[in-house]
């Protein structure tokens, strides 16, 4: 009896999805139903997977039994997993978020977050390059749908952009798979990391050129500098449990980087070794100061989150850039604690929206809102978190991603940008707090809905203390991750040590080492 | 043969990138279509140009195309088919609240 | 374990205090004493071990990656500091209980405090210096949260921004040098690092480690020239000031240099950096206090002096001076503790902390006034003030480097010092208490409840008990806390009152006259201190400069993203363009490969001639819409003559299905879409455009024609050879797209799906106003469905449907296949609807296309799932033949029904889109049409 496990994550949301669209007549309740029912499972597959292959083993599953590198893989290692259980929290709590009313906004909410899921859990578990494009777009076309979801003209606009930046992204994505597969003649990735390994050097300079249009794929899906330029208003403008669940959108492009670069063109990828080392670390800080810029220059908080997810994006690359065992592994912390505290902070901006009525988020004076107690604190950890000040994981992640770059000849450029950035993160954050709370008049806000910002989005019940609750476990989340970051570390070092070990991943897909 | 089709598919990717450079979402959406035509193409060749051997099975045929870029090609038509129905009807949507089809929704002139 | 109790018990206290205050306000008073008193508790058991001469070190894993532990080290200086954050916590606490209003939070207020405390207690307790910094920063958050107490003030939420800044800042400078310290060292323990001083200074890494050190101390301890958010810290309630004052915040920044002076001591570095930072500030700030008015205005500048005092004792680098810079910690504390609490008297009685209206209040409060005097004596280091003592010690230090050739500077400038201090000391007592009779006070002052004193009385009996009697009181703890300091041995020093008439004693003397002679002719002296008017004010200074910050932010995020989706095209195409050249940077590999090439025939030459010019024209005459969408239609048809050509007859066939569709689509939203483009961008621009598309067009045509000129081998034969044994298809490209990948193909109908629901989800709120006539004016044609059509295209479905079933059938064998024919059949449908109208056709079309495509998806996945049962992958496709009768020999594939899948989707998806197109469409053509009847 052969073991499903690796597939069940990924064909799961999509019968879900399937059945919700059967569904809709039976109306709102048993939709949010069997979608909160359908993610809840989906986490428990995905802690079930990482438990699995916690021990080093590399699952391979073959799909129609066609031996690769002819048939499609689907391959669960470490990162695969790690990605699937953060993914699978995040939209969790999204979800909660989105029953509230925002779900009710427009037609078709839930199956495109499960479809939106198929597409994340599919991209993370792929083994064939062409497959990861297919579910490329199936997730692109899914954040399209759900981006635009609730309507409203700033989204339209927003969306507009985001739509046809993302297809010249994907016409480019297949003219590098095709020229690799014009060079190579394979699409598996193992397969194709064994023959770029040994390509002949009059095919290295089209190979590389291949393999750099993908990375400016992954670097647009990323938000790398200089291509984050799509992501600010399309966060900003989007309803916020869509926005809290892109969290971990352009985590999708961090972790195809991380993959193909280490798997393909690794160092052990002979005259294609290292490919993008000289571009990656420069761009990240680059990305980490342009991120923090915009922090700064912020006007309203959803604007001023979206550029932290910026901000966070150049951190997590920086570690990536480092590109040791230590450093690859402190990106591998830093990611879910970004992904959580970003989400965490949206869904709290969109409460503060809410309840500020007409102010919306925008810095400035308005009316003290309803639980401002509660969610005055909330706001000081939230932005502790994200700074990355003591003592919660923000804190942890930058720590142990600066002392992997002691070793480095950069040292000085990342620790002097890490540090000033987190300086003016703190500054910025201040001052929003203070403009948002302490700046706040009475008379109490009347509990009307919709934010301000024009976005049109009717809620039809307002988050209220159950909103609260949502951002209260999505921190505690964050707090656990600091707890425990002993055994995470400890992980994320494993996970690292098999990332820089390909050849134990192309051992179990093509049973023969390279 | 190869030169006729570089220099084709070339021209259809240099018209696709110079209408996604407009300013109306109209031309806009025709240079996405050129890019897809263009990048269709391009991987239907990456199998090398073969003509006149479908890769249908049959007796007594032993050379074939390469069979895998077209399906890729196939499955490459569908999804950017899917897209620019979507781009199209987005764009709609964004000129009639806008009031104009400026990519950024407002008018620069 | 009680060390790390200490620590965290007043962060639980601070969530209890805070929960207890619903109950009463006082409760959290009372709580807060209790948790503080709680914490001495815990504190006790380990401090005779200390007195002991013994080191408590206590911890527990965290993050072994990180070499961070949870440590705890109880030494003699930690104990100190520990007795001072406690002692001065409870009077602190009790002082503020009468301070606080009736209006103020005090539940807030204590849980603010408490969390103060315990980010102070983790500080001088840590043993692990990244676990002191994660306090440091709490110092920084939670001081951020007291001094913006009274939030709705603005000079509190100014001021709570700057420390947080400035100190938050300097944090982040010291977690950089401790990194690289314990990099140095190997362990961020603090055993390890006091005990490698030697190896520490000799290292490259050194300078930058100590700059680095020294700005989280300096920034803390409000050394010159970050001393400027101290005074702006006075924002925050008097007994938070008390606090910050003189037991902590501040006293982090010099409690810092006490814990690493072993390990970074002892070099010129070190010397110059700390000896003159602190020498700076101990004159400027004395300087300034002597002319301030506001009375915590005056107390502030002081500190930041003493403070100064203290870093320069630390900077001399000798054992004594180090012992000297402890007990004045002690002394200042004590005696700064009880100035503020006693200005906050003043304030809170009289109404105001102006000392231009401040006069006279001796009538009024003379007990006040008494401690006061006390305090002020003792700051001013009068005799037998405790003050005096380690003043007395201070100026016999400065002397040690009287031989240097600049050594004289030292003792000259630590005497002015003095005079300053004595001056505004005296200024403090004479301004306030005497010199005639208040001007306009708020209220009429009188002595405060007799609790809000007991603090302060308690505080004054230490000044004297210390000042006359040392030996008795404070020798033993400062004895062990400099044995922490040194981590060594202490030299003999003697804390006596009088050492005969030494250097020391002369230098007090001229202090003392000095001082009251600044004062006597303080008249022309201010006069003099306002015409040099050209001091600059760091607050301007800071406030300015962030302003810039925000400015030159907001100018750089606008520049970068100007939100313009050409810009994002443009920066993308160029970046493409620069990986792009990289590559072939340095690269020995020739463009042309060896490979066997094709001859070029006529047709194909005519037909790319065309399929270039169709293209080229499409680019030309793209204002023009509609001409520009029908060369659109021939390129697209000339594409499916080139997959033709080179062997694809399923990509030529899906192609021309693919492009009908999307004509007609095209057709319909140019229908509500100006039909011309306006002529917009200017010429630089467009040239610039052309350039890139040239560049990129060549650029892909090189790419093709080195990959089509080599030579390659591929997994392709696989696919041949098992397509009729495995798949049990003909048509290998079908049976790759059903079964060899599979996967890809039900990823790409969810893809589609998913288009169709995204474009359904927005027309679905869109209210759409068509043309009444297209832009020449013409008015569309009423008659909307010519007869003779209508009639033609119903004959015609039946046969269309036959045509398309077909062709889902032999696609496994020859070309065809579900999406094919799945976009034959949506065709077919879609002209009953153009040729009979929406309504006739939805008359009898009653099936729901979300069903449809749902019944699709899972279709297809379920006969995906279905290998399961048989113990296969997902996917798994099997096939037999069976003999039916008539039809006869008959093959039946799992990958059929797949395929049946893949054209329901296809069918619901598409009919779903143009239906809905067409929807609106006919709304907004009818209501034209009823407008034009009316």
């Amino acid at each position: 009896m052969i073991s499903h496990i690796a597939i069940l994550p990924v064909i799961w949301p999509l019968l879900m999805g399937a059945l919700l669209l059967l569904l809709q007549k039976q109306g709102l309740q048993t939709v949010r139903a069997v979608s909160i029912a359908s993610v809840s499972i989906l986490t428990v597959l995905a802690g079930y997977l990482l438990n699995i292959v916690n021990d080093g083993e590399i699952l391979v599953y073959e799909l129609g039994n066609w031996p690769p590198p002819f048939g499609i893989v689907l391959v669960a290692d470490r990162l695969a997993a790690w990605m699937l259980l953060i993914t699978a929290l995040v939209s969790a709590f999204a979800l909660l978020y989105a029953i509230q009313g925002t779900d009710s906004d427009g037609p078709h909410f839930h199956v495109l977050f499960q479809l939106q899921l198929f597409g994340l859990n599919g991209a993370f578990l792929t083994g064939d390059l062409f497959n990861l494009f297919v579910f490329f777009e199936i997730l692109l076309l899914a954040s399209y749908g759900l981006l635009l979801h609730g309507g409203g003209r700033l989204r339209t606009i927003a969306g507009l952009h985001f739509v046809i930046i993302n297809l010249v992204g994907s016409t480019l994505f297949l003219f590098a798979v095709g020229t690799l597969y014009g060079l190579l003649g394979t699409l598996n990735m193992a397969d194709l990391a064994v023959k770029a390994a040994g390509a002949v050097d009059d095919d290295v300079a089209l190979i590389r050129a291949a393999g750099l249009l993908l990375f400016a794929v992954f670097a647009l899906k990323a938000a790398l500098l200089p291509l984050y330029l799509w992501l600010p208003a399309a966060y900003a403008h989007t309803t916020a449990p869509v926005a809290a669940l892109f969290a971990i959108m352009t985590k999708v492009g961090a972790y195809s980087i991380l993959r193909v670069y280490t798997l393909i063109f690794g160092s052990q990828a002979g005259s294609v070794a290292d490919l993008i080392a000289p571009w990656l670390l420069p761009l990240a800080l680059a990305t980490l100061i342009a991120g923090v810029l915009g922090v700064l220059a912020s006007t309203h908080l959803r604007q001023q989150i979206a550029y932290l997810v910026i901000a966070s994006i150049g951190t997590l690359l920086i570690a990536f850039g480092i590109n040791t065992h230590t450093s690859i592994a402190a990106g591998l912390f830093y990611l879910p604690h970004s992904t959580f505290a970003a989400a965490a902070f949206f869904l709290l901006a969109d409460i503060i929206a809410t309840r500020r009525s007409e102010m919306s988020d925008r810095f400035e004076p308005g009316p003290v809102i309803a639980h401002h107690r509660i969610t005055g604190v909330l706001f000081f950890i939230a932005a502790i978190l994200i700074a990355g000040l003591p003592p919660l994981s923000g804190f942890v992640g930058k720590l142990l991603i600066l002392q992997a770059a002691i070793p480095h000849a950069a040292l000085p450029w990342i620790m002097g940008a890490m540090l000033i950035t987190s300086l003016l993160t703190i500054i910025a954050l201040a001052r929003s707090g203070s403009m948002l709370f302490y700046r706040a008049q009475l008379p109490q806000a009347p509990h009307t809905a919709g934010g301000g910002d024009g976005s049109g989005s009717q809620h039809i019940l307002t988050p209220g203390v159950s909103g609260l609750a949502i951002v209260i476990c999505l921190l505690s989340l964050c707090v656990v991750l600091t707890i425990g970051a002993g055994a995470v570390s400890e992980f994320a070092l494993a996970t690292a040590n098999q990332l820089l070990q390909p050849e134990d991943y192309v051992q179990s897909v093509l049973g023969t080492a390279r | 043969m190869e030169a006729l089709v570089s220099i084709l598919i070339g021209t259809l990717t240099g018209c696709g990138v110079y209408l996604i450079l407009r300013n109306r979402t109209f031309p806009v959406v025709l240079g996405l279509t050129f890019l897809s035509y263009a990048v269709n193409l391009f991987l239907l060749v990456m199998g090398r140009l073969t003509i006149g051997k479908p890769p249908i099975i049959a007796e007594n045929i032993t050379e074939y195309a390469d069979p895998l870029p077209q399906a890729l090609v196939l499955t490459a038509i569908v999804i950017s088919f899917a897209m620019t129905a979507f781009v199209i009807v987005l764009s709609l949507k964004a000129y009639l609240e806008m009031g104009n089809d400026h990519v950024d929704g407002k008018h620069k002139s | 374990m009680n060390l790390l109790l200490v620590a965290l018990i007043p962060f639980a206290g601070g969530i209890f205090v805070a929960s207890i205050s619903r109950f009463g306000r006082l409760y959290s008073a009372w709580g807060a004493g209790a948790v503080t008193l709680l914490a001495l508790a815990f504190l006790y058991p380990s401090i005779a071990d200390v007195f002991a001469e013994q080191t408590v070190i206590q911890r527990w894993r965290w993050i072994p990656v990180l070499g961070l532990d949870l440590a705890f080290r109880l030494d003699g200086l930690g104990l100190l500091f520990s007795l001072l954050i406690l002692g001065i916590g409870i009077l602190i606490i009790i002082y503020a209980r009468y301070y606080l209003s009736e209006r103020d939070d005090m539940g807030r207020f204590y849980a603010y405090l408490m969390m103060f405390m315990g980010s102070m207690l983790g500080i001088v307790l840590s043993e692990n210096v990244i676990q002191l910094l994660i306090f440091w920063e709490l110092t920084s958050l939670s001081s951020f949260l007291l001094i913006s107490y009274w939030q709705q003030r603005h000079e509190s939420r100014s001021g709570a921004r700057m420390a947080l800044a400035v100190t938050g800042g300097g944090g982040l400078a010291l977690l950089g040098g401790f990194l690289l310290l314990g990099e140095i060292c190997g362990s961020y323990d603090l055993s390890v690092i006091l005990a490698s001083g030697d190896s520490i200074s000799q290292h490259p890494w050194y300078l930058p480690m100590l700059i680095l050190v020294l700005l989280g101390a300096f920034t803390k301890s409000a050394q010159f020239p970050f001393h400027f958010w101290l005074p702006n810290a006075m924002a925050a309630p008097t007994p938070v000031s008390a606090y910050l004052h003189s037991a902590t915040m501040v006293k982090a920044g010099v409690f810092l240099l006490a814990r690493l002076f072993p390990a970074l001591s002892g070099t010129p570095e070190w010397f110059w950096l700390v000896s003159m930072t602190g020498l700076a500030t101990l004159l400027i700030a004395a300087y300034i206090a002597m002319f301030e008015h506001d009375l915590k205005g005056l107390l502030a500048y002081s500190t930041i002096s003493h403070l100064g005092l203290i870093t320069l004792l630390f900077g001399m680098d000798t054992p004594l001076a180090a012992v000297a810079a402890v007990f004045h910690i002690i002394n200042h504390a004590i005696f700064k503790a009880s100035l503020f609490m006693a200005a906050g008297i003043i304030d809170h009685e009289a109404g105001t902390r102006d000392m231009r209206r401040l006069r006279g209040l001796w009538k009024f409060m003379p007990h006040t006034a008494a401690l006061s005097m006390v305090a002020a004596a003792s700051m001013a280091g009068v005799p037998l003030f405790n003050g005096f003592l380690s003043k007395e010690m201070f100026f016999a230090e400065t002397l040690h480097h009287i031989n240097h050739p600049w050594g004289w500077l030292m003792p000259v400038a630590a005497t002015l010092a003095g005079v300053f201090a004595v001056a505004y000391s005296l200024r403090f007592i004479h301004a306030v208490f005497f010199s005639g009779a208040p001007v306009d006070l708020p209220k009429t002052p009188h002595e405060p409840p007799r609790w809000m004193k007991v603090p302060v009385e308690l505080l004054i009996a230490l000044c004297l008990l210390v000042g006359m009697l040392p030996a008795l009181t404070v020798e033993p703890i400062l004895g062990v806390a400099a044995m922490g300091v040194l981590q060594g041995p202490v030299p003999d020093h003697d804390l006596a009152i009088w050492h005969g008439f030494n250097p020391a004693v002369w230098m007090s003397i001229i202090a003392l006259t000095g001082g009251i002679l600044a004062y006597l002719g303080r008249k022309p002296l201010s006069v003099l201190h306002d015409h040099m008017g050209s001091r600059i004010d760091f607050k301007l200074l800071y406030n300015s400069l962030i302003d810039w910050l925000f400015q030159a932010a907001s100018q750089i995020t606008r520049f970068l993203n100007a939100n313009s989706l050409q810009r994002m095209v443009l920066v993308f195409m160029l970046f493409i363009m620069a990986l792009g050249v990289t590559s072939f940077i340095d690269s020995s590999s020739a463009l042309t490969g060896d490979r066997q090439l094709l001859s070029m025939d006529a047709v194909s030459l005519l037909i790319t001639i065309i399929l270039i010019i169709a293209a080229l024209g499409t680019v030309i005459m793209h204002r023009q819409r509609l001409v520009s969408l029908i060369l659109l239609g021939a390129v697209g048809l000339g594409v499916a003559l080139v997959f033709i050509k080179f062997s694809a007859p399923d990509l030529a066939l899906t192609q021309l299905s693919v492009e009908v569709v999307t004509i007609v689509l095209m057709l319909l939203a140019l229908y509500f879409l100006p039909q011309y483009s306006p002529k917009e961008s200017s010429n630089p621009a467009r040239y610039r455009d052309a350039l890139i598309a040239i560049a990129a067009g060549t650029g892909v045509s090189l790419l093709v024609w080195a990959i089509l000129t080599r030579p390659y081998q591929t997994i392709a034969d696989y696919f041949l050879e098992n397509s009729m044994p495995g798949g049990g298809g003909a048509n290998v490209v079908n049976v790759i797209l059903v079964d060899f990948r599979g996967y890809d193909t039900l990823g790409e109908i969810t893809v589609l799906a998913l288009a169709g629901l995204g474009i359904y989800a927005m027309l679905h709120q869109l209210k759409l106003s068509g043309a009444e006539a297209d832009q020449q004016g013409r008015s569309w044609d009423n008659d909307m469905h010519p007869l003779i059509m209508a009639s033609f295209v119903r004959l015609l479905l039946p046969l269309a449907l036959l045509v398309s079933v077909y062709i889902l059938l032999r696609g496994h064998n020859f070309p065809g296949g579900g999406f094919i024919a799945g976009l034959i059949t949506a065709v077919a449908l879609i002209m009953q609807y153009l040729a009979n109208g929406v309504s006739w056709a939805q008359a009898r079309l009653t099936v729901n296309m979300h069903t449809v495509i749902s019944a699709g998806l899972l279709i297809a996945a379920l006969t995906g799932l279905a290998s399961w049962a048989f113990d296969h992958p997902f996917l798994t496709s099997t096939f037999g033949h069976l003999n039916w009768p008539v039809i006869g020999e008959f093959e039946l594939a799992s990958a059929m029904a797949f395929d049946l899948g893949v054209y329901l989707v296809v069918v619901g998806t598409t009919l779903l889109i143009l239906i809905y197109l067409g929807l609106v469409h006919k709304e907004s053509h009818t209501t034209h049409v009823r407008k034009r009847i009316r």
